[in-house]
């Protein structure tokens, strides 16, 4: 069984078809981007996924779960539960420092405890900016604060919504490293991107275009490039 | 780490660390919460400080004989006075009426404890000064008019009991003969104006008026002044009448009745501007919390979407409320103490006591309005739709 399948999913606003008929499957561990053009239906297709909206037509199965027909305070507990968030404007509450940041996240989910914050802010190299606000870091070490946030719960799924759209190229690539990371201990990543060099490093790149999927590219070059780097280290 | 705990530090984080913007809300609340305990406090204050200023209008209880006794006495008025308590005593007036002569006119003189007199009767205009000593008398502007006298003159009294028993007796030919007849020479320390009767009087110490009459404890009438409520002074009443046989306390009634209508207008009005200020207080603070909803959108979108439930955003929107009427409402406590004493001591002229009770009273009332301000700003929190926040929209 797959973590996540989109069967014949389609959300409508009006005359509109932001998704039209889309069907999908993502397995466990899996590392998938989606591209597209702007309008192509990429944030209606990650809001539905994240449990932030509900299909018009079709099922979203999340670990066998139906979630299009799931009530809004059972999304809520889903999303808790199964998925953590990246966004492109990175959304920290600008008045707690890095830390508390990230227990937040522990504070909705079950027990906030600062010494597990600060190991997953050190994880992504920010244990020495603990204690700084939001204000105080650059857009890189935001971002690594929201993917500390993101993995703080052990979700199933991590979703990220353009990670690296507000980011110079050498956060990027420390984002990317991050996501490599992850995937090696077994994360299920979806990555939405416009950016081709963030798509071509998923296992699997999923391209929409007017609310379908145009098509499907398998990256045969996935791992060669960590291969190449732990050669060239040997 | 606790959840609770947790909660207080994201609430403590909020006020502190955006404390620009919740200044006003706090400012709000504190006004708010320093004219509800200032108010409070005037409130309960009013009746004693208005009481006191009532006291300049005059006496509010008289004391008179007993329909079946032998008269007023001295001792009696004592045990009379013995059922008030002490501190609200204000002043005590006995009077003694006794009818002299001067010039061959007949004039009334009033023998009283003159100390007692300047409480009861603070209104009364005194041009010289007021009878220091024995000897001395302080004259009513008509008789003073009548008898031609002025500060400084010396009046001579004759007393007579024998000759004032018998008014038609032609009084040039037998009052001076009579051997009983009394003398005495006093001297005018002042003349009083008060616009009444007592300008028919000569007024005297009650020793004076005892070496005239030669009876010492003989009185007519005794005039209170105390600072007491209706209530009090029904209770002084109808223990006194119970309680000592010789004495009929009876309620100065225009007094009494105008002070108690004068306070519980003036209580209905603090009252009346203590709810226009909750009021008011609750508006503001709804506004202000309004505005930090709005302003928070993003971030209440990103809580639900970390999994928030609606619950977990009231308990910390009403949190943060709460916790601002709290701070707001300790520094009201204090202003308002401050302000009210300011308002006694210009007002009233005379100092207030602090009330450690209207302390949390007041805490707990700003807590109650703020919570109750923030509850539709809150409502409107839980009502965010994340993924449109996020986005931007």
């Amino acid at each position: 069984m797959s973590l996540l399948e989109l069967k014949n999913v389609s959300k409508i606003y009006g005359p509109l078809k932001a998704l039209d008929d889309i069907s999908l499957k993502v397995e466990e561990g899996e590392w998938v981007a989606i591209m597209g053009p702007s309008g192509s239906g990429k944030s209606t297709m990650m809001n539905i996924i994240s449990c932030l909206d509900k299909p018009s037509l079709g099922e979203v199965l999340l670990d066998g779960v139906d979630i299009a027909k799931e009530s809004s305070k059972k999304l809520t507990e889903i999303r808790r539960d199964k998925i953590g968030l990246i966004f492109q404007q990175f959304h920290l509450v600008n008045y707690l420092t890095a830390v508390e940041n990230v227990m937040v996240a522990q504070y909705y989910h079950s027990m906030p405890d600062e010494q597990e914050a600060l190991e997953a802010l050190e994880r992504v190299g920010l244990k020495d900016r603990a204690k700084h606000l939001p204000s105080q870091l650059s857009g890189g070490e935001q971002q690594r604060v929201c993917i500390a946030r993101a993995l703080i719960n052990h979700p199933e799924i991590i979703l990220a919504d353009e990670p690296t759209g507000n980011l110079d190229e050498a956060n990027e690539n420390i984002v990317l490293d991050l996501f490599q990371q992850l995937h090696d201990e077994g994360t299920t990543l979806i990555v939405v991107t416009h950016d081709p060099e963030v798509g071509e490093v998923a296992q699997r790149t999923v391209i929409l275009n007017h609310g379908k999927i145009d098509r499907e590219i398998i990256n045969e070059n996935f791992g060669k490039k960590k291969q190449e780097e732990q050669s060239n280290e040997a | 780490m606790k959840k609770r705990r947790m909660f207080f530090r994201m609430i403590t984080a909020s006020l502190i660390r955006r404390r620009s913007r919740m200044f006003v809300a706090l400012l709000a609340i504190a006004v708010g919460a320093t004219i509800l305990s200032g108010l409070t406090t005037i409130y309960y204050d009013v009746p004693k400080q208005m009481g006191e200023q009532f006291r300049n209008y005059g006496a509010n209880m008289i004391f008179v004989a007993s329909a079946d006794s032998d008269g007023l006495t001295t001792e009696s008025v004592d045990e009379a006075l013995s059922y008030i308590k002490n501190d609200q005593i204000v002043g005590v007036a006995p009077y003694r009426y006794e009818t002299v002569t001067v010039n061959e006119q007949p004039v009334i003189v009033a023998g009283t404890d003159l100390s007692g007199a300047q409480k009861t009767s603070p209104y009364w205009y005194i041009t010289g000064e007021w009878p220091s000593a024995g000897g001395q008398v302080l004259v009513g502007k008509e008789t003073a008019d009548l008898l031609s006298v002025k500060v400084g003159d010396t009046i001579k009294m004759t007393y007579s009991a024998e000759a004032l028993e018998n008014p038609d007796q032609p009084a040039e030919t037998d009052r001076s003969q009579n051997e009983d007849a009394v003398n005495m020479t006093f001297m005018v320390a002042g003349t009083l104006d008060t616009g009444g009767s007592e300008e028919n009087y000569i007024f005297m110490s009650l020793e004076d008026v005892a070496s005239l009459t030669g009876e010492s404890s003989k009185l007519d009438v005794a005039e209170l002044s105390v600072s007491a409520t209706q209530e009090e002074l029904n209770g002084y009443v109808e223990k006194i009448s119970s309680s000592v046989s010789d004495v009929t306390p009876r309620l100065v009634k225009r007094v009494t009745q105008s002070e108690t209508t004068v306070l519980s207008k003036l209580q209905s009005l603090v009252l009346l501007v203590t709810i226009v200020v909750l009021l008011l207080m609750m508006i503001c603070v709804a506004t202000t919390m309004m505005a930090v909803v709005t302003e928070r959108r993003k971030e209440i979108g990103l809580r639900k979407s970390l999994g928030a439930s609606n619950k977990s955003i009231v308990y910390e929107f009403m949190g943060e409320g709460v916790l601002l009427g709290a701070v707001g409402g300790l520094l009201g406590s204090i202003l308002g103490f401050v302000f009210a004493q300011a308002v006694s001591v210009n007002v009233f002229n005379s100092t207030i006591t602090f009330r450690p009770l209207l302390v949390p009273i007041t805490i707990l009332a700003s807590m109650v309005v703020t919570g109750a301000a923030c509850l539709i700003p809150v409502r409107n929190a839980t009502e965010v739709d994340p993924a449109l926040v996020l986005k931007g929209e």
